[in-house]
């Protein structure tokens, strides 16, 4: 989801750079008043951290593996201010060291994958978790039904910001990134839910809001983030859902192809069928089609879940403190 | 894995390596900016801007070899995207736009980080305001990005060697497990880290 150069105008490259802007700045003006020193270090090398495992390939199909992005992992271990801060970090580094993510789409990059994806990702899973109740089974249905939610929504922010450039026409790039990413957004909440489990399993108290320092980010902190998200999508993707045609005219008019715009471009292309037929409205089908697919994920969620915390061992996780001492275990 | 994880800095004494750490980040910025606002499709600024690549790249004395193999690494992904433009009518033009377009700009950040060391450019940063949390967070980040890079490399290697994979779900439940205990372990190291960084007088 890396956007590189080249692929934004100019207008949308300035507004992903003051959406970025805001949000890490929120994010590093929280941290420097609620983030004690002594998790300064950890900051730094949970960031490390993410890099390293979105290094790690996990096998999907036919020879072609997958790998993690971890923007709700790391909103779940650290805490969703830090965890902006983290995935910055990870966005500014790639984009500087290894030409991964454009310079002049840095902006719009660490909105989408910094500010968007924990973010979202954060809600989802501190919105099911509390309530039900906040034991094991539900953190990790709130985990996987978060890492998919962040997953999805970076990627309708990106596909916004591609289609808003002019680059790739909006009902191209729309189900095509959105329908990628339902998918992806299944493999990454495998893998964030399989590792925070792992978490819990080995060194519960690290999970708990008051080691994450979560508790300290009030629900104040979290309207303020969601007005950012809300108005970076508003910026990006509005102009297409509401006025629909309109959006498409426009698209169709820059790219020089408005005669012919009554055929969908989309038509030939394999993910045309994603669109729920018998639904005459497109905006409507889609939003069906968005929906049910969140209402499956949701679902499946809970199943990994229930897979992962047999009845039995449905107990609170532990209060900081109890194992804190403890020693290591080994690997 | 999408970079080969080693680091760019390719170490030299040539004219631009000695050039100031600000200047090379502010040259290829402007450089990059000023590719992405040309217009679609100018192919002789495109082809200019090649040209002034390639003569910066001459000067750096790297091998263009080396760039070259950064260059294919970072390339799928700018493929990828502007493949989408295929999708649409009219989209051969606007693929290849894109495709000079985003590679000229790839390059010369290929150049900049074989041609600057990483701890510069945060110098730089550090001296442009950006904020201190941000600064050592990449300073972190880039410290230890190699350690426990190799530290999930062994980690996985062990258990790999350990267990015998059947099939898809435990071979996902293996990774996730290697990733988990990395955390487990990168915060015990962070809590090493912060008394190392108190017992030498560290303040945020």
């Amino acid at each position: 989801m890396h956007i590189p150069d080249g692929f934004l105008d100019a207008r949308t490259a300035l507004a992903g750079g003051a959406l970025a802007a805001a949000g890490l700045g929120l994010a590093l003006r929280g941290a420097r008043r609620t983030l004690p020193d002594r998790r300064v270090p950890l900051v730094g090398v949970a960031a490390a951290f993410i890099f390293a495992a979105q290094m790690l390939n996990f096998p999907v199909a036919g020879g072609t593996s997958g790998h993690l992005i971890g923007a709700t992992l790391a909103a779940v271990l650290v805490g969703p201010t830090a965890a902006v801060v983290v995935m910055s970090s990870v966005l500014i580094l790639q984009a500087l060291l290894f030409a991964d993510g454009g310079l002049t789409a840095l902006g719009a990059n660490i909105f989408n994958m910094a500010v968007v994806a924990p973010l979202v990702g954060y809600a989802a899973y501190r919105g099911v978790s509390r309530l039900w109740g906040g034991d094991l089974r539900a953190r990790l249905t709130g985990a996987a039904f978060g890492a998919w939610c962040s997953t999805v929504a970076a990627s309708v922010a990106c596909a916004g910001q591609l289609g808003a450039s002019g680059t790739v026409a909006w009902d191209v790039v729309f189900p095509a990134m959105t329908g990628i990413h339902m998918v992806i957004g299944v493999g990454e909440a495998l893998i964030t839910t399989l590792v925070v489990a792992a978490v819990a399993g080995a060194r519960p108290e690290l999970l708990d809001d008051r080691t994450t320092g979560a508790g300290r980010v009030g629900d104040r902190t979290m309207v303020g983030y969601g007005a950012l998200v809300a108005l970076g999508l508003a910026v990006f993707v509005a102009p297409f859902a509401s006025t629909w045609p309109d959006g498409l005219e426009m698209v169709a008019e820059r790219l020089g192809f408005a005669e012919r715009a009554s055929e969908s471009p989309a038509a030939s292309s394999p993910l045309a069928d994603y669109a729920v037929a018998g639904i005459a409205s497109p905006a409507a089908s889609t939003a069906v089609a968005g929906a049910s697919g969140t209402v499956v994920a949701f679902v499946l969620a809970y199943g990994l879940a229930r897979l992962l915390v047999p009845r039995g061992a449905r107990g609170p996780i532990p209060r900081a403190g109890g194992a804190h001492g403890s020693a290591p275990r080994p690997v | 894995m999408h970079h080969g994880l080693s680091d760019p800095y390719q170490p030299g004494s040539s004219p631009v390596h000695r050039l100031a750490p600000a200047v090379k980040l502010a040259a290829a910025s402007g450089f990059v900016f000023a590719v992405v606002l040309l217009p679609r499709g100018t192919w002789p600024a495109y082809a200019a801007a090649a040209l002034a690549l390639v003569a910066a790249a001459a000067a750096s004395r790297v091998p263009l070899r080396r760039l070259g193999a950064r260059l294919l690494v970072v390339e799928p992904f700018a493929l990828g995207v502007a493949g989408l433009s295929l999708l649409q009518r009219g989209g051969v033009v606007v693929f290849l736009a894109l495709l000079a377009k985003s590679t000229l700009c790839l390059a010369s950040i290929v150049l900049l980080g074989a041609t600057t060391r990483f701890s510069d450019i945060l110098q730089t940063l550090a001296r442009l305001r950006v904020p201190s949390l941000l600064v050592t967070t990449l300073a972190l980040l880039y410290r230890y990005l190699y350690v426990l890079v190799e530290e999930m490399g062994r980690m996985h290697r062990a258990r790999r060697s350990r267990t015998f994979v059947r099939g898809r779900w435990f071979a996902w439940r293996s990774s996730a497990t290697v990733i988990g205990h990395l955390f487990l372990r990168t915060s015990e190291r962070a809590e090493r880290i912060y008394a190392a960084m108190c017992a030498r007088g560290w303040k945020t």
